[in-house]
């Protein structure tokens, strides 16, 4: 890898980021369609399970600047097969509450919301089924689980080994519904040119969006383009299509104008997805020094009637310690409920939330300090696999971590330390994610004055692409950053994956990589080192998977440690301060990418303090679904963050030695705040999240 | 109801028709096409529609575009000078104070309108008695009403905070 050495690693200035903060950099809704717009509302199902018996929008039709009324009775058919709640408008049947079931496309968006509005809908309903519960009887066992994981795991036989175990915790952690919420909201600006499709869309990759939507109208993919330079925010809400693509496309060839169609915050919690409930009983037994003899991670979570989304939730438990004896399940319950989809982490955030605070749990039980009891159990290869690690630095960020917070001479017993009404404690908790390649198509073209273009449908949502794949290129070419033009965000360049799983990096850069060498040994082997005059073009990328995927286990490693206070009189929870120390390989921009760490951690509070979306038992309904009922961190939430990484480049995962960092910082933050309250207060909370009640309830005062 | 207005934004007058229901969000978006002001709830719940009404910062979602009358909308677009960047927009790209940049135009306009505050001596919840000091936790207070769902915040405040010290209202 000597062509990389100059570039990659410097924290540069996001390239996007002058237009950013002006607010020139066009996301879904601003780019110019070169015609007027029309607007789309939709009118949203009020049961969970039933069927639309009547729709009655003549008041709607007769509004002046109505262009269309859309409903099951009138909306064009689709063609080809879509699955989950895509095939918006085909039928009468109502799975979940929120669902589609009219539009109002009109001249001005106050005129579509004023219509909408007086739709009127009938509906032959069934009471809803939203209540998720471990001792339901139609809880099932997926075929497999997200990522292609396997549903169980066994290994010899936890029951007998939890028995004879010196030491064990036996407990059930609980994670609510919760919502991606990114800032900008789903939009989509569709645009037909006889049978051509121009979609302006908000997603994590344009590819993807294509695919469903050639699907839905019975086209050939070069025929749909799909364009998404700027996403604000996805979090993996934006990673598959939803009902706007269809929608808005259907709605666009209907009345011949470009329609967009940009959902309310309210519409998002309906219609583009959101993370299971979960429901996760550990069970960990230890000998008397803390070495794990049995692990059982026993998971209960939901999805809906009309799709299979199943959480890896307890995958973290087969990689993160080791044990002889282990079991790990996934049961679903299908429910009256919205599809659920990918929330950032898929697995791990709640998994290691459970996992993590139940070895906190058995380091209480031990008497054992929690960093030295996860540096006891640290495994020498896969536990579950038996292959050796292509690197695991996880002691090492332990202990680092522990050295820059201060962690050493801590008490280990619990409510010792008050500062007026102000309880302190501290918590640890460890990080990780799989480090994954996925297929991705490269292009790179150079012109005789040196210029260089370099296209590949990748995707920044947030996450540094920009900046970061223009690194990579210009180092792999030998070039400076002024001479290489990145294009991303549009299905007409090469194929690539979406942004998600935290492969960006490691699939499109490692495409990049490999063209950019491919160019170099053609303008050396060919051209005699010299660019002709009308310049080289050169085709490229990568097959998928890394060549040692099959025989290493490839995870980012990490972990928190974190201050928590919480007021006596109150309740309020605080986190002053906190230390993470990240294993996640090469780091390309040092800039990016810790506000990439910083983020997904500060996600991770709010989760542990603020987020829970909840749901009316009687009437099936989201209760809380805006900005004002759905609290994320603000900024008054989170306090002093040092952020840190180690300097261990994997040289088996990929190109760059890259593991992936959207999602690291997420991971095990619940826990270590959970897990520093109860240091703080001597209560361990089990159900996210850790609102100023439940310190009440603790106490059995309330 | 359509009516006829004319709205003063970054320097320019524009002549429009809005619907009495038009917020200012969605005249500025939907009408003159303006990029600079965000919608991210339209409820006033989330900041990201942030500009300064003369001066002061508000959400344009929660005020008619029809009571605007001639008071000057400044964007985060409009606090450039001769396509000159302020101060806030390079503290903001040095500091990587945001990922996504859609909440960002939102950041810096209430940042701006913040930092007029304190320079009035304008206390906030946080404030001691006495002038005002834009410490940390006074910045992190004043700045909740912008949410940020990439959680820039621990890079927002260090970004605010050097033109605080710049313009005197941090010691």
């Amino acid at each position: 890898m000597t062509t990389i050495d100059r570039l990659v690693g410097a924290g540069i200035d996001r390239i996007d980021g002058p237009a950013k903060v002006r607010g020139t950099a066009p996301y879904a809704f601003e780019h110019d369609p070169g015609e007027p717009i029309a607007h789309l509302a939709v009118v949203q199902s009020t049961v969970n399970n039933g069927r639309v018996t009547g729709i009655d929008a003549s008041a709607a039709e007769a509004m002046s600047g109505v262009l269309v009324v859309l409903t099951p009775e009138n909306a064009p058919r689709l063609v080809g097969e879509l699955s989950s709640d895509l095939p918006v408008l085909q039928s009468h049947d109502v799975h979940y509450s929120g669902q589609i079931v009219a539009a109002v496309v009109a001249e001005t968006s106050e005129i579509a919301k004023a219509a909408a509005a007086v739709v009127d809908v009938e509906y032959d309903a069934q009471p809803p089924d939203v209540v998720l519960t471990a001792d339901r009887d139609d809880l099932y066992a997926p075929e497999q689980v997200m990522a292609g994981f396997a549903t169980d795991s066994v290994i010899g036989d936890v029951g007998s080994a939890l028995a004879a175990a010196a030491v064990t915790v036996d407990a059930t952690y609980e994670t609510p519904t919760e919502h991606n919420n990114p800032i900008e909201m789903h939009t989509s600006m569709a645009r037909w040119d006889g049978d051509s499709l121009t979609l302006w869309d908000a997603n994590q990759g344009p590819h993807t969006i294509v695919r469903d939507l050639a699907t839905g109208f019975g086209l050939e993919p070069a025929q749909v383009r799909v364009i998404s330079p700027y996403v604000g925010g996805a979090f993996g809400s934006k990673a598959f299509a939803h009902p706007n693509q269809i929608l808005a496309a259907m709605a666009a060839r209907v009345v011949r104008r470009t329609v967009v169609f940009e959902l309310t915050r309210r519409q998002m919690f309906s219609l583009v997805g959101h993370r299971t409930p979960t429901i996760q009983r550990l069970r960990l037994g230890a000998d008397a020094d803390g070495r794990l003899t049995a692990l059982s991670h026993e998971v209960v979570e939901h999805t809906s009637t009309i799709s299979e989304f199943a959480e890896q939730t307890a995958t973290c438990t087969r990689v993160l310690y080791a044990g002889a004896n282990r079991r790990t399940t996934h049961r679903l319950g299908r429910l009256d409920v919205p599809p659920p989809t990918i929330m950032r982490a898929p697995g791990e955030t709640p998994g290691m939330f459970a996992l993590e605070s139940a070895m906190d749990e058995l380091a209480v039980a031990l008497g054992i300090d929690p960093v030295e009891l996860r540096i006891r159990n640290e495994p020498s290869q896969d536990p579950e696999r038996n292959v050796p690690w292509s690197s695991r630095h996880l002691v090492e960020c332990l202990r680092t971590g522990a050295e820059r917070f201060g962690w050493a001479g801590r008490d280990l017993r619990p409510r010792m330390r008050t500062e007026g009404r102000w309880l302190i404690g501290t918590g640890v908790a460890a990080a990780t994610y799989p480090t994954r390649r996925r297929k991705a198509e490269c292009r790179i073209s150079v012109d005789g004055r040196g210029h260089h273009v370099v296209e590949i449908d990748g995707s920044d949502i947030g996450t540094g692409a920009w900046t970061t794949l223009s690194q990579i290129a210009a180092d792999a070419l030998g070039v400076g950053m002024d001479a290489v033009e990145l294009r991303i965000g549009d299905s007409r360049l090469p194929f690539a994956g979406g942004a998600g799983g935290s492969t960006g990096l490691a699939s499109w850069g490692s495409a990049i990589v490999l063209t950019a060498r491919e160019l170099r040994r053609r303008i050396d082997d060919e051209y005699g080192g010299q660019v002709p005059a009308d310049g080289v073009v050169v085709d490229g990328g990568v097959d998928g998977a890394s060549p040692h995927a099959e025989t290493h286990s490839m995870h980012a490693f990490g972990a928190h440690f974190v201050e928590v206070r919480v007021d006596q009189d109150t309740g309020e929870v605080r986190v002053p301060r906190a230390t993470s120390v990240y294993d996640a390989g090469t780091i390309v921009n040092a800039k990016t990418a810790r506000s990439q760490f910083l983020g997904g951690f500060s996600m991770g509070v709010s989760m542990a303090l603020h987020e829970e979306t909840l749901v009316d038992p009687r009437l099936g309904h989201y209760v809380n679904h805006d900005l004002a009922g759905y609290h994320i961190a603000t900024n008054a939430d989170i306090g002093e963050l040092d952020i840190s990484w180690l300097d261990e480049p994997d040289e088996l995962a990929n190109e760059l030695g890259l593991k992936g960092i959207g999602e690291i910082g997420i991971t095990g933050a619940a826990a270590a705040v959970a897990n520093a309250y109860w240091h703080a207060t001597g209560l361990r909370i089990r159900d996210l999240p850790i609102t100023p009640d439940k310190y009440f309830r603790e106490l059995g005062l309330a | 109801m359509d009516t006829e207005i004319t709205l003063r934004v970054d320097g320019a007058a524009h002549p429009l028709t809005v619907d009495t229901r038009t917020t200012l969000l969605d005249a500025l978006r939907e009408r003159l096409r303006n990029t600079s002001p965000k919608k991210g709830c339209d409820h006033g719940q989330c900041g990201a529609c942030t500009v300064l009404l003369d001066g002061r910062r508000v959400n344009s979602c929660l005020v008619l575009a029809v009571t605007v009358g001639d008071a000057e909308v400044t964007t985060s677009d409009g606090l450039a000078t001769d396509d000159r960047p302020h101060a806030l927009h390079r503290s903001f790209v040095e500091h990587d104070a945001f990922q996504c940049g859609y909440c960002t135009p939102g950041q810096v306009c209430s940042a701006a309108g913040m930092l007029a505050e304190a320079r009035a001596g304008w206390p906030s919840a946080v404030s001691d008695d006495g002038e005002i000091d834009l410490t940390d936790a006074e910045i992190r207070e004043r700045m909740s009403g912008n949410l940020c769902r990439c959680a820039a915040y621990a890079n927002i405040v260090p970004a605010v905070a050097a033109v605080a010290a710049d313009e005197g209202v941090r010691r």
